[in-house]
């Protein structure tokens, strides 16, 4: 139990998937611009990565490895379109399901449901999931912490940039250069919390 | 080479460059610029999916039905990361294991996505393949920019090889031990892009709101 708890918190703050690996950068920038879009584009990624992660855990588990489906048949060669495939795929029908059920908040996510299909920080997890071994249970707290942690990193940064548009920034800096540093003080900011020990 | 094929070829390299312009794939290209040669691959990797990829979904934009086009671009473009990736573990095994699962997210980056839906679904398959390799050198010129001043700086080093003698061994360098970790990689890009845009001025973005002369100035007018 203590080793999942420090698993969740390492995942959420010391080896957060955008700041320390950068994963998920290009909608990471391209709409962080209000906290609004922020908070459903975070909520979005977080409900989508809990749910493939520990999914992608099984295909692997009973489908890919060495002899689970076949005696003497490897496929984890296989694993990148199948990963793909999963999320894609999980993506559509958590869509359909919103869609019939929870209307308000399919409304509220819009457009950036089918986006998330090519986020890196889905695939990123589930990759990270394959190489660090991890088991069931531990691939399911993995899937929503990560989450997690890439929702607070799209949050603070929304707040801090609706902040840095009534600054005064060199030209050349304008926009996307001082997003760049931004996240880079925000990164430096969380290595601080490497340092949690559990 | 005709002037409207170096055209495709050229102008991703500074003019339409996928970094620092469009802002696609910034992804995996912080993660792997500790050094160059990780870079080096992982450019090496990427210009060759985008450029394949680009090509091939090129060849059979006229029979992929509208509605189902990503799914089609997305298989072919894992597929070929597969073939990619396998080769790696073939002949560069450690290299290959220090990229970890960068290569596998070559699938979900988005200047390959990008071409092949921007580019490769309207031009042919010849133009497609050059703009695929533009935009996969224009991507390669950021990656290895940025980790020659991460290697040089962190560890002193290029490519392994000793460039400053570090304090440790002997020498006069103190490295940089910063220069390793991922801040660095956000400052190194904000700090390019910004030189790349006073280069070419008309690449920068309108600001959301205007400050005032006068306040920039700090004078006590009141207007």
């Amino acid at each position: 139990m203590e080793d999942l708890l420090s698993l969740a918190i390492k995942a959420i703050f010391v080896e957060n998937l955008a700041l320390a690996f950068f994963l998920g950068m290009c909608t990471f920038l391209a709409l962080s611009k209000k906290i609004e879009t922020a908070i459903g584009l975070g909520i979005a990624v977080a409900v989508v990565q809990a749910i493939t992660v520990p999914v992608n855990n099984l295909i692997l588990n009973y489908l890919l490895k060495e002899n689970a489906l076949l005696q003497g048949v490897d496929l984890t060669f296989l694993g990148l379109i199948s990963y793909i495939g999963v999320i894609a795929a999980m993506v559509q029908i958590l869509e359909m399901v919103l869609d019939k059920y929870l209307p308000s908040l399919y409304n509220a996510l819009g457009v950036f449901l089918p986006l998330i299909t090519v986020n890196c920080a889905i695939l990123g997890g589930s990759l990270f999931m394959v190489e660090r071994d991890y088991s069931f249970a531990e691939s399911a707290v993995y899937g929503i912490s990560s989450g997690l942690g890439w929702a607070l990193a799209i949050v603070a940064l929304a707040g801090v940039r609706e902040k840095l548009k009534y600054s005064d920034v060199p030209k050349g800096l304008q926009g996307l250069g001082i997003t760049f540093i931004t996240v880079g003080l925000m990164s430096m900011g969380f290595m601080a919390f490497s340092g949690i020990q559990l | 080479m005709n002037p409207e094929t170096k055209k495709t070829l050229v102008e991703p390299l500074v003019d339409q460059n996928p970094i620092t312009l469009q802002i696609l794939g910034i992804c995996s290209a912080l993660a792997v610029t500790t050094s160059v040669k990780t870079a080096l691959l992982m450019s090496v990797a990427l210009t060759v999916v985008t450029a394949f990829s680009s090509a091939s979904i090129s060849s059979v934009r006229h029979h992929i039905p509208g509605s189902i086009r990503i799914i089609v671009q997305m298989t072919i473009i894992a597929s070929l990361v597969i073939v990619v990736d396998q080769l790696l573990k073939a002949f560069a095994y450690d290299t290959s294991k220090q990229l970890s699962v960068f290569v596998g997210l070559i699938i979900t980056n988005c200047i390959v996505m990008g071409r092949a839906e921007a580019y490769a679904m309207k031009n042919g398959v010849k133009d497609s393949f050059i703009d695929g390799l533009g935009n996969g050198m224009g991507y390669s010129l950021i990656l290895i920019i940025v980790a020659v001043f991460r290697e040089l700086l962190g560890a002193g080093s290029l490519l392994g090889y000793k460039i400053f003698p570090l304090t440790t061994d002997g020498g006069w360098y103190q490295s940089n031990g910063m220069m390793l970790l991922p801040p660095s990689a956000f400052f190194i890009i904000g700090l390019l892009i910004w030189a790349v845009r006073t280069w070419k001025p008309e690449q920068n973005e309108e600001p959301d709101f205007k400050i005032h002369e006068s306040h920039v100035h700090g004078s006590a007018e009141v207007h």
